[in-house]
């Protein structure tokens, strides 16, 4: 762990999180989160090579419901939030490309 | 305005109606909320409904349940059916959910009147509600001082006494911090306790919904009410859990508790380690032992925090992309609609989470960074479960100072070790409280924190309530 | 991962070999190495992570609540049906059933309304099988691992492209409906072996009842991953993913053209870039879709919001106890009733009929005419036809009590409406004729027509057909045609 990001490494992490980030924003929110990874590189003293990993702090497994319908919202209401609709669907500016 | 218990207790007996309640209630935010702005939605309408229906129980000899008429504000990253929920973010900026979270059912099953939502830290995120979209809350007790956050808002309605009890989500001691700062009592249940669902998700494996109040009694009272298993939400724990509010006054004879070393020292201030040291005094005073207990795991704490809550942010923020509900700013094709909007609509310090999360997470860096976060939780929770061996509670400050001022902490990092105390509860998923004791040198409210094992709510009550007694001894 | 749970005898054994270069595909010494990616959606009655119908054809946004809808503050609940389906699936394709973690793919795309999908990375629910094939080759798969469907994206404008398209409507009806992955080990070397592969997939689906399986309503979908090397090499050349294979016909047109594209780079010494393509089954050819250069990171990690899945071993063995007979063991079972090639009861097997043809021969119906009838003549199931008066009809028409004209009507009110075939004979009267009733009949028309008797006397053969069609009309089609010849010839020859 370096505990370093560089102004690229930023750029195309806001691209994988579609944000856009000004030259401005670059250079103030590289060095921000290099001084939050710097943070995070105490953690290299740790030997936890026999520690797990906790993904949840409650240890539960196999939860799980029946297969029964539950009644589904009302379209009108649901639509009635949405930025644009047609035709009883989301309208959204054309994909550039498929999904993966 | 009275008391959670006390107010039920009239509303039932028919000596004060709901609605005259709730007409107090907004009778006192309109008086001073253009001040202190802990509101950023009043629910008036569905408030008078809800007040009717207590008041018309009543009257028909119906129970309205342990929460009647009493007058109730909701952080707002709960899902309201109908009425604004934003987050403090201008991306939600007019969404009106259509459903609402499962502690809003539970709460008025209980008969409580939602009266509205508060502001916090954009989607939580934050120390001070001063990262809200809709402009900062100010703390009643002193208003150039900020409330404390992410649930600024909900602590400040309480504490002004704008309502008697108020909720709040924690995912690094955003309930916690926030009361301490305010004066009133906030706990952080065991993760799983209350149901998640309908709350808008910053960290997952995190957050936590629970109860501001007053006094202890009132929080084991409202803790009651929205604890217990939910199907709707797959981390809610199954096992029944045990009431609070009939052993609150037990007191905390022959209880071992345990003074966090490394939250006693470097970065917390010395009139808050003060504070502590007396309410340790006050606990061996009532038949405590207390001892000093080392937990070392914790110092790793802040940055395990964050590495974890902004990966799992980074996720679940990512639905917020404009195409189906919320603020859109429009784009030649969907990808730069998606950036538009979500470049308008989050403020910095989300956008700088989001980006460290993604970060955390991306290949190459996964198990340097959210990897290694994950095993230090592990670590935190071992220590935590040997430290309860020898210990029923652990006692630390809550806030490792009273409330700075407003604009006071414009680095994030400063604003980040705000956490250091309540962050390894979280982490560890443990219940952990505070209650105030007493006053800084500045005259503002300490408060101090009690962390308990997994589930064991009650015994944490029972030592706030042994707190606060002493507490009012002492002024 | 803990230790895997002892999960019992496989049926079948797992050939690896299935080397073999069909002739005229690709030019000599080239050989194509197939692996498919089988997305089959589960027949619940509800979604994966929510109690909305998991209906196809529904109208738009109709089927569509907090969780799948990824609401803020909504929360996703497993639906036990779904993960048993996919266990049972699991065990079907001789998988190992093991402990599983959902996780989080993230990247956007509007038809997914999280702008991540629920799917399972590191530890999914089944692992390392393989499905055995009528022609006894096996293919290995990888894995058959839990995710959740995408949304519908229709494109407007741009006929339908959507590179052209001006704007995209979404319908998540179908969002958060379950499905299984099923990964193949790259191990197919000729389309006739995807496509059976593909073929064997779907009866396994219909057998064990987890999915409709239907592949133009898109419940099971394939993606191939196509590239060629040198025979006699090891190495795995670049891929592609070709998608929007809608048909069996497609799959093996589609992964015959795009090896044949690569051997066509690969001899001009250009490269096939590492892309996903998409079949265009009216021009017969694959266009360039998203490459992978520049494919996104998916940052997985563990759903913070699921708990792990931890099948235990008596789980295991009650989905295996409850497995049906599985079509590669329906095959065997009735070649060796029959008396047949396996490959000659892919037919019989695929339309469920093996039971029937196994139980009529058992009760003494010749296993041939058995076989014929199920083969030519049952081609949309048994229906109401029971398996002992199947057995009796197939005695019946061996014995010559009926002709093979009134069997097939027999056995088309048999299928319709069920009952004893011998009873229905008489009811529309199909009893043999007596022969010396069909001779005075025969006499009488040889009297009504002298010139055609003479020339069936010459030898005129085509004759025939005359006194036949005179006879089947005075006796309303009941007499034996053959019946008739033989009269014919009888009465020629006594002069
Ligand atoms: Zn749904």
């Amino acid at each position: 762990m370096s505990g370093e990001i560089s102004r690229d490494e930023v750029a195309h992490v806001a691209s994988l999180a579609r944000l856009r980030l000004d030259d401005n924003e670059l250079d103030t929110f590289t060095e921000q989160l290099c001084v939050v990874l710097e943070t995070a590189a105490n953690l290299n003293s740790l030997d936890l090579s026999d520690v797990p990993p906790m993904a949840q702090p409650y240890p539960l497994t196999n939860v799980m419901r029946p297969d029964v319908l539950v009644p589904s919202l009302d379209r009108d209401e649901v639509l009635a939030q949405a930025p644009d609709v047609e035709d009883s669907r989301f309208r959204v500016p054309p994909s550039l490309g498929e999904a993966p | 305005m009275s008391g959670a218990q006390e107010l039920a207790a009239s509303i039932r007996s028919g000596v004060q109606s709901a609605v005259a309640v709730a007409d107090a209630s907004f009778g006192a935010i309109n008086e001073r909320d253009d001040e202190i702005h802990a509101f950023l939605h009043l629910t008036k309408q569905r408030a008078q409904i809800q007040a009717q229906a207590v008041d018309d129980a009543v009257a028909n000899g119906n129970d309205p349940g342990p929460l009647a008429g009493v007058p109730i504000a909701i952080k707002d990253n709960m899902c309201t059916r109908g009425e604004p929920t934003t987050c403090s973010s201008k991306i939600l900026e007019g969404w009106r959910p259509p459903y609402d979270a499962t502690v809003i059912g539970r709460l008025e099953a209980a008969g409580a009147v939602i009266v509205g939502k508060t502001n916090l830290d954009e989607f939580a995120m934050g120390s001070s509600t001063e990262n809200s979209a809709f402009g900062p809350t100010r703390n009643p007790h002193d208003t150039t001082r900020v409330p404390g956050g992410s649930s600024g808002g909900s602590a400040a309605a309480v504490a002004a006494d704008f309502v008697p009890l108020s909720l709040g989500s924690d995912t690094g001691g955003s309930i916690r911090q926030p009361a301490a700062l305010c004066g009133v009592v906030g706990v952080k249940p065991t993760y799983g306790a209350v149901s998640r669902y309908g709350l808008i998700a910053f960290a997952s494996s995190l957050d936590q919904i629970g109860p501001f109040a007053q006094n202890v009694t009132d929080a084991a009272l409202c803790f009651d009410v929205i604890s217990g298993h939910d199907p709707m939400d797959a981390t809610s724990i199954p096992n029944p859990l045990t009431p609070t509010l009939p052993t609150v006054n037990d007191g905390v004879a022959g209880m071992r508790i345990g003074l966090v070393d490394e939250l006693m020292g470097e970065g917390i201030d010395d009139d808050v380690i003060a504070r502590t040291n007396q309410a340790a005094e006050a606990l061996t005073a009532a038949g405590a032992t207390v001892e000093r207990v080392s937990i070392p795991a914790t110092i790793y704490g802040l940055a395990a925090y964050y590495l974890i809550a902004p990966a799992e942010a980074s996720s679940n923020l990512a639905r917020f992309d404009g195409v189906r509900y919320g603020q859109r700013v429009e784009g030649q094709n969907v990808a730069a609609m998606n950036v538009a909007t979500r470049s308008a609509g989050f403020g910095d310090e989300v956008k700088r989470r989001i980006m460290l999360g993604t970060y955390a997470l991306s290949s190459g860096y996964y198990d340097a960074y959210y990897g290694k976060a994950q095993r230090v939780r592990t670590l935190i929770a071992n220590e935590f479960a040997t430290a309860y061996e020898s210990f029923d509670l652990l006692l630390s400050p809550t806030s490792p100072s009273t409330a700075f001022e407003i604009g006071a902490k414009s680095d994030p990092m400063a604003l980040y070790m705000c956490d250091v105390c309540t962050i390894p509860s979280n982490l560890a998923g443990h219940p952990a409280m505070s209650v105030p004791f007493g006053v800084g040198d500045d005259g503002l409210p300490v408060g101090v924190q009690i962390l308990a094992p997994m589930l064991e709510e009650a015994r944490m009550f029972k030592a706030a309530k042994a707190l606060e007694d002493a507490a009012k001894g002492m002024s | 991962m803990s230790e895997l749970p002892e999960q019992g005898q496989r049926v079948g054994t797992l050939e690896t070999d299935n080397s073999k270069t069909v002739e005229g595909v690709l030019p000599e010494g080239w050989e194509m190495v197939i692996g498919l990616e089988v997305h089959v959606e589960l027949a619940t009655t509800t979604k994966l992570f929510c109690g909305c119908a998991n209906n196809f054809g529904d109208e738009p946004n109709t089927n569509i609540c907090p969780t799948c809808l990824g609401l803020p503050g909504s929360l996703p609940v497993p639906n036990k049906q779904a993960i048993e389906f996919a266990m049972t699936l699991g065990r079907a394709l001789n998988c190992t059933v093991l402990p599983s973690i959902f996780a989080r793919k993230n990247y956007f795309y509007p038809d997914m309304p999280k702008d991540f999908q629920t799917t399972q990375f590191e530890e999914p629910t089944n692992a390392e099988g393989f499905v055995q094939l009528p022609n006894g080759r096996s293919v290995g798969i990888e894995r058959a691992h839990i995710e959740e469907d995408t949304g519908k994206s229709t494109h407007l404008g741009g006929g339908g492209r959507i590179h052209d398209a001006t704007a995209t409507l979404v319908d998540y009806n179908r969002a958060g409906v379950p499905l299984v992955e099923i990964v193949s080990h790259p191990v197919m070397h000729d389309a006739e072996t995807a496509r059976a592969y593909v073929a064997e997939l779907r009866d396994i689906l219909l057998a064990t009842g987890v999915s409709d399986a239907r592949m133009e309503e898109g419940s099971m979908r394939v993606d191939a991953n196509v590239s060629v090397r040198p025979i006699g090499n090891d190495e795995l050349r670049t891929r592609c993913e070709v998608k929007n294979i809608n048909s069996l016909r497609s799959l093996g047109r589609a992964i015959n053209y795009e090896a044949r594209r690569h051997v066509d780079l690969w001899t001009n010494g250009e490269e096939p870039k590492q892309e996903t393509r998409h079949w265009d089954e009216d021009g017969g050819r694959s266009t360039s879709g998203r490459s992978k250069e520049d494919a996104d990171d998916y940052r997985y990690f563990a759903c913070p919001d699921l708990p792990p899945l931890t099948p235990t071993a008596e789980d295991i063995a009650a989905i295996d106890a409850a497995l049906p007979a599985l079509p590669a063991a329906r095959r065997s079972a009735l070649a060796a009733a029959a008396g047949v090639e396996i490959a000659d009861t892919t037919l019989t097997v695929e339309r469920g009929l093996d039971m029937l043809v196994i139980g009529a021969i058992q009760a003494g119906a010749d296993a041939t005419v058995a076989m014929k009838h199920a083969d030519q003549n049952l081609s949309d199931g048994q229906g109401q036809l029971t398996l002992e008066s199947f057995a009796a009809l197939v005695v019946m028409e061996v014995d010559g009590l009926l002709s093979s004209t009134q069997v097939k009507t027999v056995l088309g009110e048999l299928v319709a409406n069920g009952g004893a075939p011998g009873d229905i004979a008489s009811s529309m009267g199909f009893e043999a004729m007596d022969t010396t009733e069909l001779a005075s009949l025969l006499d009488g028309i040889i009297a009504t027509s002298p010139d055609e008797w003479a020339r069936f006397l010459e030898g005129d053969r085509k004759v025939q057909g005359h006194f036949v069609g005179q006879i089947m009309k005075a006796t309303q089609g009941k007499a034996d045609g053959k019946v008739v010849n033989q009269l014919m010839t009888q009465r020629a020859n006594q002069g």
